[in-house]
């Protein structure tokens, strides 16, 4: 009998979806000629980084000459960052969140011991910003606020375009970290007046090593990768033809499956929450539960540490993450928990499902089922939360 | 994913010896719920003083678990004086091995044994805190005798590798220059125990540029991390005469630093004969 599997990381990574797949495979074995190239051979590369492109616009309703593909999220928000501070050398000051992803986190880390003014924004235990905290922090000398549209680890959606608003009306660059929040929640660029929007493909069924940083027609930018005329002398390197043309099908197909996520993924979320708060001990949500992602629960499970659960899930098929410092190497647990001041007896036991579209109701009951035993299995080694134990046999 | 060995994936499968045991003869703790593992190990001897049970709870991941299993293990049929001489090495060799970020189980496992057997001598608190000495690392409440027998023990040569065993500079890392420090002392005394190959021989020019590239290097910004300096006067053979600047000059333990910290480094990266000599300004 093989194991039943349940992939529940997707915000980690995602299945790349068939559809991506099939639309790829032409373009390294057929069509794999250098859409820059004089010849006959850059005719279809050409066409179907032009397609991909417009496919991406239309995902959050922008315009395809604002579309600038990358390697990764990661290298958007570099690029956004840097490329903003770059062409406002006068500009000393950054503004970010306390609970970004360590790309936007550690770059502006290194930027404020390299001559910048970087204000951290605190959240309240919800995970929220305060936005009289952003109005008062915004001066003449801030260039860029980078905040991150939805948070990987907890799932909180931030009001952005509130914040885009207020950032705007004070005369400094909007970026936006959508790399969660993009093929989950709709987006559109008409509506929010963000600047800069970065989006990876791996966390929306493309595959990995492909990004995009979305940059509003009109704003002053230097390239990060300085090359060729590439992307509109936005970023230098050959396209990377079959990636582009995968992350175009990938967002067709999310446009579609948007809805999908807001009903179906948030219907499953909400029923291995709600069974997980009910049946396992001492569970608790972190972040606040209304503005968030459709798919994303963040856990903590009291009295019992997040790597031994990981594990314990993992023998059973289970794919999970966590925000437990064993389970990063480092001996800090997670930075975006700790800041929502959830406390120690919390913060080391939490556990991130992530669902997407390709999961069912049958993996859901498959996790609650697999779950429950595993929480009560580790209290019962555990020290702590002995009294609470006796009490709940 | 850590690349954990058989073993360890078995004792945290099927940990051995969980729970508690009614009346031990020894308890004791290592570890608490804010640093993210914890450990309480208890156990009880027969007549001729043998460990004849233990039983241990964890709070931590997969490797503190098998490490506690591990122990527990090991320890029963054993004397106490044989048990004490059981180091985390040992643990960690019991299990086929652990990941070197995840040696600090191993240490965990150890300490609480000690504590165990402390507390069946009879020991207070008190003087097993005095026995640890005074806390280096706040964040994770490690105290400078411990790390010093961890990094004598394991042979532990840089901050990083202290960090795996005991945790201590996991957080906020304003402990490290005293970690250093710390390893300098073990460094130092053990150059003296041991008889070093004979140096090669350095043109004078070159001894020059090494001993200021180490300084450099090596132990300006150490001192520049508490606020303090030191400028390089004069050299004269192995004559190395140094003032202190900021912080240091008014330190009251600048005798110390310079003499297990400024000049093991000097021993180490340049010459064995180096003496170091203070002006005063």
């Amino acid at each position: 009998m093989t194991q039943r599997t349940v992939y529940a990381d997707n915000n980690a990574t995602t299945q790349v979806a068939p559809e991506v797949v099939e639309a790829m495979m032409p373009f390294f074995t057929k069509h794999y000629g250098n859409p820059s190239s004089m010849h006959f051979m850059a005719i279809e590369p050409e066409k179907a980084v032009k397609q991909a492109r417009e496919q991406v616009a239309q995902l959050i309703n922008a315009d395809p000459s604002e579309i600038v593909f990358t390697s990764c999220g990661t290298e958007s928000d570099n690029a956004a960052i840097r490329g903003i501070l770059a062409a406002l050398p006068d500009k000393r000051h950054i503004i970010t969140t306390r609970v970004e992803h360590p790309a936007v986190r550690n770059l502006c880390q290194y930027l404020g011991k390299n001559g910048y003014r970087v204000t951290e924004l605190s959240v309240d235990k919800l995970g929220h910003i305060d936005l009289d905290e952003l109005r008062e922090t915004l001066d003449d000398d801030t260039a860029i606020v980078s905040i991150m549209w939805a948070n990987n680890e907890t799932g909180v959606i931030f009001p952005i375009a509130e914040l885009a608003e207020l950032v705007k009306s004070r005369g400094a660059l909007f970026h936006c970290d959508a790399v969660q929040a993009a093929g989950k929640l709709p987006i559109d660029v008409k509506k929010v007046p963000v600047d800069l929007i970065s989006i990876s493909g791996h966390k929306l069924h493309a595959p990995k090593g492909i990004g995009v940083l979305y940059i509003r027609k009109g704003t002053y930018f230097v390239p990060l990768l300085m090359g060729g005329h590439q992307e509109q002398g936005r970023r230098g390197g050959t396209e990377n033809v079959p990636y582009i043309v995968g992350l175009g099908k990938a967002a067709e197909l999310a446009r579609t499956y948007v809805r999908e996520e807001q009903h179906r993924v948030r219907m499953l979320r909400d029923r291995l929450e709600n069974e997980l708060l009910e049946k396992a001990l001492d569970a608790s949500v972190n972040g606040d539960r209304v503005n968030r992602l459709p798919n994303t629960t963040s856990i903590s499970f009291k009295y019992i540490e997040g790597e031994a659960i990981l594990l314990l899930l993992s023998a059973e098929g289970i794919a999970a993450s966590s925000g437990s410092a064993c389970t990063s190497g480092s001996l800090e647990p997670s930075h975006v928990l700790r800041a929502m001041g959830v406390p120690f007896t919390r913060v080391h036991g939490s556990v991130r499902f992530s669902l997407s579209r390709y999961n069912t109701e049958e993996d859901v009951s498959y996790i609650v089922e697999k779950m429950v035993p595993i929480v009560r299995r580790l209290r019962e080694i555990s020290p702590f939360g002995r009294e609470e134990l006796y009490a709940a046999k | 994913m850590w690349n954990y060995s058989d073993k360890v994936k078995d004792h945290f499968y099927n940990p051995r010896n969980v729970g508690e045991i009614e009346n031990p003869d020894g308890v004791g703790e290592e570890g608490s719920l804010a640093c993210g593992d914890s450990l309480r190990l208890m156990f009880k001897l027969d007549e001729q003083g043998r460990i004849k049970e233990a039983k241990f709870q964890t709070f931590g991941c997969g490797s503190a678990i098998a490490s506690a299993s591990a122990l527990t293990e090991m320890i029963i049929g054993k004397t106490l004086e044989e048990a004490e001489k059981i180091t985390n090495q040992d643990i960690a060799d019991y299990l086929g091995g652990l990941p070197i970020e995840k040696m600090h189980c191993s240490v965990m496992g150890r300490e609480a044994l000690e504590a165990a057997i402390a507390n069946y001598r009879g020991e207070d608190v008190e003087a097993l805190r005095a026995r640890k000495g005074k806390v280096v690392c706040e964040c994770f409440g490690v105290t400078d005798n411990e790390m010093v027998r961890v990094i004598k023990e394991n042979r532990l040569r840089t901050v990083e590798e202290v960090t795996h065993y005991t945790k201590a500079g996991g957080g906020c890392r304003r402990c490290h220059p005293q970690i250093e420090k710390l390893i300098a002392g073990v460094l130092g005394v053990e150059k003296q125990e041991v008889m070093r190959p004979l140096p090669k021989k350095l043109s004078n020019i070159q001894k020059i540029k090494l001993i200021e590239e180490t300084l450099e290097k090596e132990i300006k910004p150490m001192l520049r991390a508490d606020g303090g300096d030191i400028e390089l006067i004069d050299i004269e053979g192995n004559r190395v005469i140094v003032a202190l600047r900021g912080m240091c000059s008014a330190c009251p333990s600048s005798e110390f630093t310079l003499k297990k910290y400024v000049e093991a480094k000097l021993k180490e990266f340049v010459s064995d004969d180096i003496i170091i000599e203070e002006v005063k300004p």
